[in-house]
Parts: C-alpha cells; sequence; structure tokens
C-alpha cells in the first residue's frame, strides 16, 4: 500500500473545481483509492464521498491506494494536489 | 382557429416559428417490485450513458457559448455520474430491494440531497444539494423515456416557450436557431428581458400561462413591438406579419445609416449616446450600433460568471479589453453590484426579509473592502488603456460616497508608490438610484465628477414597488412627473457644480421618455445597444427648444399616463 499526508492549504478546502479535478485523477488508476479524514474514509473516485467529507481549509488528510499501480496512482494525485492549489 | 394572447414586449422585432418548449416533463412514477433485477441495473446503466451523452453536448455548447469557467458545473455533473459509490448503492437497492430503477434512483439521490442540505455551515455543499437534483432529473427522464429539453439541445429554427429564463438557459440560446422568446413571468427590466435585447431577437416576457396554453410543435407569430402572440396563425395572419417585419428591417436599415453619425438635434444641439454592457463579449454590439461611449460597465458579471472571486489580473483582463476596444471613448465601470436578486455561491449573504433594502452593492463594498480595493486597482490599472470613468452604486448618504472615494485615493497612491502608471483623467461618480441621493444631490456634486441615474432602481425605491411583483408593475411610471421632478434635481445639481450628469437605466432608451430628458438637459444617454441607432434617430427629429417647453409642462403634469399623451401629441 501506498500513502501520503497532506495538509489541505486551499482557503476554500477540497470543493468545486478542484474536488471534480482530483475525483478524475483517481479515476484513471485501477487501484483502489481511498481518501482519510476526521477519522472517516471515502473512496477518492467518489465525488459524492469526497464532498460529503467536507475537508475544510487546515485539515490534515491521508491519501492511499492499493493495487497494481498504486505508486503511479499516488504520484499523480499528490502532482494533481499542488497543481489545483489544494496543498503545498 | 387562431388565438391570441399578449405579454410585455421586452424586445422589438417579428418572428414566425415553431415552439421549443423549455418545460420540465412529468417525471412522476410508481413504486413497483421487480423480478428480472438484471434488466432493471441495465435500465439503470443505460440511463445514466444517455445523461452522459446529453451532459457532453450541453457542456461542449456551454464552452462555446458561455466559456470554460461556466461550463465546469456540467463537468461536475459528469463527476457525478460516474460516481461508483454512487451507481453502486443504487444497484445494491435494486438487488436486495427488488424494485424499479426509479424507485431506487430517487431513495439513494434523496439520501445524497438531505445529507448536503444538512451542511447547513456551508453554503456550498448545500448548493451541490441542487446540482444532485439536476442530474437525478435527467436520469428520471430517460428511464421513463420522456424528453428533458435543454436550449442546447435545440437545432432548428424555434421561438423558445418557457416559465422563466434563468442566466444559463439564455446564455445557451444559439441565435441562429432561436428566433424568438416567451415566458410566463418577468417585466421589462427582468434578467431575461434584458438579455433578449442584448442578444436582438424578439422576446415577451410576463404572459402569465403561456406555457400552458401553447403546445410544443405549435406554429407561432411573436410581435416584440406590441408584446402580442398569435398561437396557430392563419394564412393571412402570417402573411401579415411578414409585411411587418418587412416593414420593421427597412425601419432598423435607416438606423444602421446613422452608425457613425453624431447624435445631434434638429438645432445642433450634442447628446452622447452610450451603451450598457454587462462583458466583454458586448462591445462588439455597442461598436456596431455606433456608441458614443460605454455609460455603464455592469462588473458584477465578472463575479457572477467566476466560481470564486476573479483575481486582480482577471478583473484587469477584462477591463483592459472593454477601454482598449473603444478607443480613447469613455468606459463608466459601476463597481460590484451584488446583493438583491444577485448572489454569488462563493459569498454567502445573510437571509434578508427585504433583499433590494438590505446588504448590496457599495454596502458591501465598504464592509468587505479586500473584496472592494481589489476591484479598484485593477480598474487604476486598465485606466493605462483607454478613458476608464468609476461610479459606485446605491450610494445613499454623502459619508459613504466620501469614504468610497477615499479608499479609491488609498489604492491609488498605493500603485502610484509602487511604481506603477494610473491615468491622471479617471472621473470617479456615482449612481443616483436611492431618493435620499437625490435629495441631497447638491452636497454629492462637490464630491462626484458625475451622476448617473439608475432608473430601474430609482423608480422601485420612489414608489416602494419591488421590480419583480407583477402584483405592483403597474408602479413602474417612468413618466410620472415625481419621478421626472427628480430627474431635474440631479442633473440641475450636477450642472450647478459643473458636472454631467447622465442616465443608464431603461428608461434612457425610452422613444417616450428620450424627448423629456432632452428637455431636462441631460448630458448622456446609456441604453441597451440595440436601442441607440433608433434613440439617435428620434433625437435629430427633434428640437431643444421645443423639448424645453415639452419638459416643463411634463413636470406639471398629474400622472403617467398624462406625460404619456403629451408627448405622443407632440411628437407625432
Amino acid at each position: 500500500m501506498e500513502k501520503q499526508d497532506f495538509n489541505v492549504t486551499a482557503e476554500t478546502g477540497i470543493h468545486a473545481r478542484p474536488a471534480t479535478i482530483l475525483v478524475q485523477t483517481a479515476s484513471k488508476f485501477s487501484s483502489d483509492i481511498t481518501l482519510q479524514y476526521d477519522g472517516k474514509g471515502v473512496n477518492l473516485k467518489s465525488i459524492m464521498g469526497v464532498m460529503s467529507l467536507g475537508v475544510g481549509q487546515g485539515a490534515a488528510v491521508t491519501i492511499s491506494a492499493e493495487g497494481t499501480d498504486e505508486k503511479d496512482a499516488i504520484a499523480a494525485i499528490s502532482e494533481t494536489m499542488k497543481k489545483e492549489g489544494l496543498s503545498d | 382557429m387562431s388565438n391570441q394572447i399578449s405579454g410585455i414586449a421586452a424586445s422589438n422585432g417579428i418572428a414566425i416559428a415553431k415552439v421549443y418548449m423549455l418545460v420540465d416533463p412529468d417525471l412522476s412514477f410508481k413504486e413497483v417490485t421487480i423480478t428480472d433485477t438484471n434488466r432493471e441495473v441495465e435500465r439503470l446503466h443505460d440511463s445514466f450513458n444517455d445523461s452522459k451523452k446529453d451532459l457532453e453536448i450541453i457542456k461542449q455548447h456551454a464552452i462555446k457559448s458561455l466559456g470554460e469557467e461556466e461550463a465546469e458545473v456540467f463537468e461536475a455533473h459528469i463527476t457525478i455520474l460516474a460516481d461508483p459509490e454512487l451507481i453502486g448503492a443504487i444497484e445494491t437497492k435494486i438487488n436486495d430491494e427488488k424494485i424499479n430503477a426509479e424507485s431506487a434512483v430517487k431513495t439513494v439521490t434523496d439520501m445524497y440531497i438531505g445529507m448536503f442540505e444538512a451542511m447547513t455551515d456551508n453554503t456550498y455543499m448545500q448548493e451541490r444539494a441542487g446540482d444532485i437534483r439536476d442530474v437525478t432529473k435527467r436520469v428520471m427522464s430517460h428511464l421513463l423515456g420522456v424528453t428533458l429539453p435543454s436550449p442546447s439541445l435545440i437545432d432548428s429554427t424555434s421561438i423558445v416557450v418557457s416559465h422563466d429564463l434563468t442566466p444559463s438557459d439564455t446564455a445557451q440560446l444559439d441565435r441562429q436557431f432561436v428566433k424568438a422568446f416567451i415566458t410566463d413571468i418577468g417585466g421589462r427590466t427582468s434578467h431575461s428581458a434584458i438579455m433578449s435585447r442584448t442578444l436582438e431577437i424578439p422576446a415577451i416576457v410576463g404572459t402569465g400561462d403561456a406555457t400552458t396554453l401553447i403546445k410544443d410543435g405549435d406554429m407561432v407569430i411573436v410581435d416584440g413591438n406590441t408584446g402580442d402572440i398569435i398561437i396557430d396563425p392563419s394564412d393571412d395572419e402570417i402573411k401579415h406579419y411578414q409585411a411587418e417585419a418587412a416593414k420593421f428591417a427597412a425601419e432598423q436599415a435607416e438606423w444602421k445609416a446613422l452608425k457613425d453619425a453624431k447624435t445631434v438635434s434638429a438645432d445642433g444641439k450634442h447628446f452622447d449616446i452610450a451603451a450598457n454592457i454587462g462583458t466583454p463579449d458586448d462591445l462588439a454590439g455597442v461598436v456596431d450600433n455606433g456608441g458614443e461611449a460605454i455609460g455603464l460597465f455592469r462588473s458584477e458579471f465578472l463575479y457572477m460568471n467566476s466560481a470564486e472571486l476573479p483575481t486582480e489580473d482577471e478583473q484587469f483582463e477584462s477591463y483592459k479589453k472593454v477601454a482598449e476596444g473603444m478607443n480613447g471613448k469613455q468606459v463608466v465601470v459601476r463597481t460590484m453590484d451584488i446583493g438583491g436578486d444577485k448572489h454569488l455561491p462563493y459569498l454567502p449573504l445573510p437571509d434578508e426579509m427585504n433583499p433590494f433594502l438590505g446588504y448590496r452593492a457599495i454596502r458591501i463594498s465598504l464592509d468587505r473592502q479586500e473584496i472592494f480595493r481589489t476591484q479598484l486597482r485593477a480598474l487604476l490599472r486598465a485606466s493605462n488603456y483607454g478613458k476608464i470613468a468609476i461610479m459606485f452604486p446605491m450610494i445613499a448618504t454623502v459619508n459613504e460616497f466620501k469614504q468610497a472615494r477615499a479608499i479609491y485615493d488609498e489604492e491609488r497612491q498605493k500603485l502610484i508608490d509602487e511604481g506603477q502608471s494610473v491615468a491622471d483623467n479617471i472621473e470617479v461618480g456615482m449612481m443616483m438610484e436611492i431618493p435620499a441621493a437625490v435629495i441631497i444631490a447638491d452636497k454629492l456634486a462637490k464630491y462626484a465628477d458625475f451622476f448617473s441615474i439608475g432608473t430601474n432602481d430609482l423608480i422601485q425605491y420612489t414608489f416602494a414597488a419591488d421590480r419583480g411583483n407583477e402584483h405592483v408593475s403597474y408602479l413602474y411610471q417612468p413618466y410620472n412627473p415625481s419621478l421626472l421632478r427628480l430627474v431635474k434635481q440631479v442633473i440641475d445639481t450636477a450642472h450647478a457644480e459643473g458636472k454631467w450628469a447622465g442616465m443608464c437605466g431603461e428608461m434612457a432608451g425610452d422613444q417616450i421618455a428620450v424627448p423629456i430628458l432632452m428637455g431636462l438637459g441631460l448630458d448622456e444617454f446609456s441604453m441597451s445597444a440595440t436601442s441607440m441607432l433608433q434613440t439617435r434617430s428620434l433625437m435629430k427629429r427633434l428640437n431643444t427648444e421645443d423639448v424645453k417647453v415639452l419638459a416643463e409642462k411634463a413636470l406639471e403634469a398629474e400622472s403617467n399616463e398624462e406625460v404619456q399623451k403629451l408627448v405622443e401629441n407632440s411628437c407625432k
């Protein structure tokens, strides 16, 4: 399993366009990908799941991937988080 | 047998075409127990796939007509349809409970909608409930085999009939196919009416019940000059209206000939005819119709067409584009007028009993200064590329204007200190739309460089009549001497201080009001681009001495109707 912690720096948290793009990025991989926040975990390929967490600014989240392309998945997600201004 | 109904004529012109109903179909269904769950799951997947296909078309259309950012909402809808958890939960429901797909979709989406709506501390999430509702409606229409209409799906010559048109509906109307539209609600100044004039297509609003009286595919005639709609017309009626349409086209050709002419009265006095615009895309219409300036650039559209507060650079680019496009002619930009009936999803405003009397426009700008300062900096930087003027909306007191002007002066000085260049001829004025400001206009004229009368709000506040409420629409009385006296006071106090006075409401392009306004000495007339040439043609025929006498009579009249008759009799 591949894992990475992020500190959400975006003023508006994870929502709107960045959330959509994050979900789209995750959906490109076959691995199971989970977003964990505040003791809850959701499927990162599910926009409803991601939005239901209500991740705000300053939140500490963990994203983990399990499957054949887990390394690539985490790398791509990490890049998207930066590019969309969600995390440093 | 033809059938005639009527409404409020919102935009001139005549159209004859078949009707496209933009009305939600009946999406009711019964919960039934099923045995073949595989077939039901297959129906579910088909409905999701068909919905995705629709949304792809709508998205592509929206990118073309609205731009990438506006189209993002449809991308979000597509992502919802691709959500494995969502479709998974619905499949489970079908398999476990042996219910039809419609029932399963409704139960699961209602659960999500309830969850998002319960996030009362997060307006953004609450609004996502609306997205799920929209997507569910589309999926349901495919399950039930009915068509869910969308303005993007229109692909033949049509007249659109709907209850109301939202900004995103109107933005998706393809002028190649949509020849006119008709709505149940709205007035001359409602959003849909203003858009119809920008799009230059005939429109009739506020018909009350057009959506129940007209059916999809009916042939109709829309007369946007009178507000008449003829359903299922006879051959004679079609012939008559084709002739009327030709006459209208000839009149328009005559107006077009005045495109490069200056606006002067019969005795040679010059007036400025300017345009009201919402986005840089409206520039072409201003140039094509011979605008001598832009009298109102409604900057709030920059905020409304965005998913978050527009940055200084984004705003700068828009203002620069308009300033450059006008080639040295004046562009009056009104600072953000949000609140009232205009909301931003990313800027939650308090729930108010009377939003039009509440937290809006300059009241927000003075309170949330970081938003205001960003806008002023963008405007100041853009001043290097043309002739920019700035005006503040909804000023009620002298103190508000002084505060806003002080913030402007501070930002200007900051930019100069940073070594940036700023034009030195920027005029800073204000909207005259609150009676309190009109009454104290003599004091305001000492501080403001110009006044621009916003008649839509000034009428609403003077008559205490909500402009969107059809029960009190009889109180929209632009020619009432009570209003004309306020207008006169604004013009006279401006002139006494050597300043100019303009008008940027619907009234400035109203053919009955124009002669009176000329007589009162209004300097600048700012209106929908499509009204400019007609107004220039009217002014050319009028003599300033005659209209002065007319204005004096109008000020002494008793009613809106009396003034209207006065003008009609004298300007035949």
